[in-house]
């Protein structure tokens, strides 16, 4: 074995076909996508070069001041509820209902199956308040306050779209931090136990920096899912009123496919990369240096 | 060694092998060669929208009776995508010189004309007249469709619309509401009845454009039929304060509650069953709503009921009150390289029956002669019909002259208008900003 894997050419032979896919399918379009953000115009009218011109729009554009914005608020709040919720829920798991919690774990993990869309529809419908009053709505009413057109403004929608999205994925988290949970050796949370540690100094002190490398991965899982939101803005809100609630990632894909300004909306899309590269370096140095101290 | 190399060379050869394979896949599939490229067409091959059904529909009638010779010679080939992934459709179509031999032209006028200008699009006023046929056409429609597309007649009038307020004939009896004629008669009607608790209007927040269709027939009724060509050739703003007048007008109706709860929230096929239930007195729309007027499944007031006016006047305006919005529906149109004799048969064909075959089987008007015959299905179509043809100049909608972005923009904001959470200088500034953007 390793004489196959130290001859170079067994390695080119080996590594060769899926690096050529990998490069004609992902590196070929980035490195084509950045040329693009460069250019000005669309497949009907054809290239041309635009120069720097895109890239000084991207800092003038309202637009996409608002976007990044709101991309980073959602991506921030989504992030934390996402693994916040599902940390609890593995605790609940791990915890309080033990070996019985089979039945909500997959309760809870149900909504990671559906499809977004349907996700978008039902949440749509529970708090519409026209045409018909949804469920909300509904409970508002029967104490006392009036309805809220929850997407009529671009806070209320906002919130629904948080509400949604840690719905739809916390279970996913809780099942990922519960796998973490459970690879804690027992003998450790026994000796803590005689200790004197219960509650929530056990958790606190033994738990958290035990759990804290699969924490951090779903930190960085979730946080960069979330920079990229999409299907559930577009189901949900399809980025309205206005542009109230719309990411990057829709901008970009409205500005490049219907606008019709491929250039500009490559430019946007660096910005996202450039973004997501950020961020996640940002968390890996700091879950690193975490790491070490733990 | 010498039972090694023959297995790396063999190994390299595959490598070259599968990497050149999926070389020539990438290639074949950026090509073009699709059907509607080449010089001559195998089919008559029509992209549609998913949405509007009319127009399939009775090719296919068509397809089996009046022009049975042109199907056999091409025969019809529909494809539909949804409305909204139209534009992104064509783009790549375009892109790949693959467009269909007939096909919806984009969702704003702006993509059609982009089209024409790289030349995909036939001069269809040259081709029609050459065929002999260019005299099916409505004079109302083909002025339409030039004012449209600058001068040119880029579109096919599958359809011809007006646009007016639709009204419910028993409510506003009951309530001692005479049609308004002036703007301020309207608003006093509407008051009158959001007093006896009937919803006022119905209109359709989801899609916008029915909100932005009153702010922009204001404008023609107060500053005339020129008002929005002059924000097209820069020489008015949105923001100009006679221009924010009409966005505070169309507001203030919204902010009395006048189009009922949650207005962004409503869809098309929503606002259209409010009116035909009887939910709500009035509602803007374009004629091609008497196909749902006249349907008795779904009209429960009943088609007697439901009566059609004009967009009253402005108190003085410059515009007149028979001035109609038209529009030519979505646009349809024949692809410049696949235009040959076959598909010129097909035209002419269409030109001579599509009038009567679309207004017999789907009480769709269009703006091709009607050479049969049709008794109308009632009275309200009548009236529309008569109007159509006894109108003398028309006007646009509020969006016709706008790039794609503007037109998006106007009407996702239209709703945050008439709810509120948008002041009208606010709306009309941020639609200016996007007609500078390009």
């Amino acid at each position: 074995m390793h004489r196959v894997l130290g001859d170079r050419r067994a390695i080119a032979i080996l590594l060769g076909p899926a690096l050529l896919v990998y490069s004609l399918i992902m590196l070929v379009p980035i490195v084509w996508s950045l040329g693009y953000s460069f250019t000005k115009g669309n497949t009907i009218d054809g290239f041309t070069g635009n120069g720097v011109a895109n890239f000084s729009r991207l800092f003038d554009d309202p637009a996409v001041h608002d976007a990044l914005w709101f991309t980073l608020k959602y991506a921030a709040i989504v992030t934390v509820g996402q693994v916040v919720a599902g940390y609890l829920l593995a605790l609940l798991y791990v915890f309080f209902l033990k070996k019985s919690s089979a039945l909500i774990r997959t309760l809870a993990f149900f909504p990671v199956v559906l499809p977004t869309v349907a996700v978008g529809l039902l949440f749509q419908k529970f708090f519409q308040v026209a045409p018909q009053t949804g469920p909300v709505n509904s409970l508002l009413n029967a104490v006392g306050i009036e309805s809220i057109d929850f997407f009529g403004s671009a806070g209320s929608a906002f919130w629904v779209l948080i509400v949604m999205d840690i719905w739809r994925s916390m279970g996913f988290y809780a099942v990922l931090l519960f796998a973490g949970l459970v690879d804690i050796p027992d003998e450790v949370l026994e000796s803590a136990r005689l200790d004197g540690a219960s509650g929530l100094r056990l958790i606190r002190h033994i738990v958290l920096p035990l759990s804290l490398p699969v924490l951090m991965s779903s930190l960085i899982f979730s946080i960069n899912g979330t920079l990229k939101v999409f299907d559930s803005v577009v189901a949900l809100t399809n980025g309205g009123p206005g542009n109230g609630t719309t990411p990057l990632t829709l901008y970009m894909f409205q500005t490049s496919f219907t606008y019709s300004d491929y250039g500009y909306g490559s430019t946007i899309a660096l910005l996202l990369t450039v973004v997501c590269l950020l961020v996640s370096l940002v968390v890996y140095r700091v879950s690193q240096r975490d790491l070490t101290e733990g | 060694m010498s039972l090694r190399m023959p297995r790396v060379r063999r190994a390299r050869l595959s490598l070259f092998t599968a990497g050149t394979a999926s070389l020539a896949l990438l290639t074949t599939a950026c090509g073009g060669g699709g059907a509607g490229s080449s010089a001559a067409p195998k089919e008559f091959s029509y992209l549609s929208v998913t949405e509007n059904t009319t127009v399939k529909t009775a090719l296919t009638t068509m397809s089996k009776g009046a022009c049975k010779s042109a199907n056999d010679a091409l025969p019809l080939k529909v494809e539909t995508v949804p409305q909204a992934s139209l534009d992104q459709k064509l783009q790549l179509l375009a892109g790949q010189d693959a467009l269909p031999v007939q096909f919806a032209a984009g969702n704003a006028p702006a993509l059609t004309q982009q089209l024409a200008k790289s030349g995909k699009v036939a001069d269809l006023e040259q081709e029609l007249k050459s065929l002999g046929v260019l005299d099916q056409l409505e004079p109302a429609a083909v002025s339409t469709i030039k004012a449209l597309y600058g001068g040119k007649v880029e579109v096919l009038p599958y359809e011809y619309n007006i646009e007016g307020i639709f009204y419910n004939k028993k409510l506003f009896q009951e309530n001692g509401i005479a049609v308004p004629g002036t703007w301020d008669e309207l608003v006093a009607g509407a008051a009158k009845l959001d007093a006896k608790d009937i919803q006022p209007f119905s209109a359709s927040g989801q899609q916008g454009w029915p909100l932005t269709r009153l702010v922009s027939t204001y404008l023609y009724r107060s500053l005339g039929p020129d008002a929005l060509q002059k924000v097209a050739d820069g020489k008015a703003k949105l923001t100009d304060p006679e221009y924010v007048k009409a966005a505070e007008e169309v507001a203030a109706l919204g902010e009395k509650g006048y189009f009922g709860k949650g207005v962004g929230s409503i869809d098309y096929d929503t606002a259209m069953n409010q009116f035909l239930n009887g939910k709500a007195a009035m509602f803007y729309m374009g004629s091609w709503a008497l196909a749902n007027v006249s349907d008795a499944k779904q009209n429960k007031v009943g088609a007697e009921n439901v009566g059609f006016m004009p967009f009253p006047a402005v108190a003085g305006g410059k515009g007149s009150i028979d001035q109609y919005p038209s529009n030519v529906g979505l646009g349809i149109t024949l692809g410049a390289k696949s235009f040959d004799e076959k598909t010129g048969a097909w035209a002419s064909c269409i030109a001579k029956n599509y009038g009567s075959t679309a207004l017999k089987d789907h009480g769709s008007i269009s703006g091709f002669k009607v050479n049969t015959e049709v008794k109308d299905a009632n009275e309200v179509t009548t009236q529309v019909r008569d109007t159509i043809s006894t109108s003398k100049q028309n006007v646009l909608w509020f969006e016709a002259l706008f790039s794609t972005k503007a037109t998006t923009v106007s009407q996702t904001n239209a709703a945050g208008l008439v709810a509120g959470s948008m002041k009208p200088e606010q709306f009309m500034q941020t639609v200016q900003d996007a007609l500078a953007a390009q």
